[in-house]
């Protein structure tokens, strides 16, 4: 199972900004281990989030992202007390979804 | 095989042979199929800005805007985390992507942009080595670049 993401969603004035970091070791599939052998790839490929049922971003990731990435998007809309729903999958088909209130 | 005992030994390709040696049904199989649904494998794996963005949907080459502005730094001491960021100015963004040229796959991510989302997001990437860094917008059915190159002092990539 893996850990929770942190997830700040901040409202100021009409917008919303969102960041999100996400605990995960995003392998890239280039580096080897002390035995030498390539450490196979294991990344989150997708990422969306959710505003009162409205995907405010959805991104693609591959290998190059940053392990425990980090993301920040900005939407119109969305007050104090809003939730906002951050979802991922991997290459290995591990899924997690973790909301956070607007602040 | 037992359900239980096949998610517990699946994990990523191992799970496909599996999967096809034991016939699941492709509903089982989906839980550890390789790529997650709309992931777009052909724009990861290209190896330029002009393959990525045609991959992308691109019918011509992108054009340098000055509308798209790409935020990274001029020297990365850690090639394992580069914050980079861009934002386009262009009317009609639907989609933001990083391109890093001498990685080993050029594409790092690419964000799409539904109205209402503003076309400005920011991410950390890993960098092979030093590197021209591009920001790629997509708005209608034209593409945009913005380019900067970024020193890599410590690469992030294998070792």
């Amino acid at each position: 199972m893996s850990d929770p993401m942190r997830i700040r969603a901040q409202a100021q004035g009409d917008k919303t900004t969102v960041r999100v970091l996400v605990a995960h070791e995003m392998e890239s599939g280039q580096r080897k281990d002390a035995a030498g052998k390539t450490v196979p790839a294991w990344f989150i490929q997708s990422i969306s989030a959710v505003h009162k049922g409205k995907t405010v971003m959805n991104a693609q990731w591959g290998t190059a992202v940053s392990k425990n990435p980090y993301m920040q998007f900005v939407f119109k809309g969305g007050v104090a007390g809003d939730k906002v729903a951050v979802s991922w999958v991997d290459n290995r088909g591990e899924k997690r979804t973790d909301e956070a209130v607007i602040a | 095989m037992e359900r239980r005992d096949f998610l517990a030994r699946s994990s990523g390709a191992t799970a496909v042979a599996l999967a096809a040696a034991t016939g699941l049904p492709s509903a089982h199989a989906q839980t550890a199929v390789v790529n997650a649904a709309g992931w777009n494998k052909v724009a990861f794996d290209s190896k330029t800005l002009a393959d990525a963005a045609k991959a992308m949907g691109a019918t011509a080459a992108p054009t340098e805007s000055k509308e798209l502005l790409l935020r990274a730094p001029e020297i990365a001491e850690n090639g394992n985390v580069v914050r980079i960021g861009a934002q386009s100015n262009i009317a009609g963004t639907t989609q933001i992507a990083f391109v890093v040229e001498k990685n080993p796959s050029a594409l790092a991510a690419s964000f799409d942009v539904p109205a209402g989302t503003d076309a400005n997001v920011e991410t950390n990437i890993k960098m092979a080595q030093s590197s021209n860094v591009y920001a790629l917008a997509k708005a209608g059915d034209k593409f945009y670049y913005a380019v900067k190159e970024v020193k890599v002092t410590l690469g992030g990539c294998g070792g």
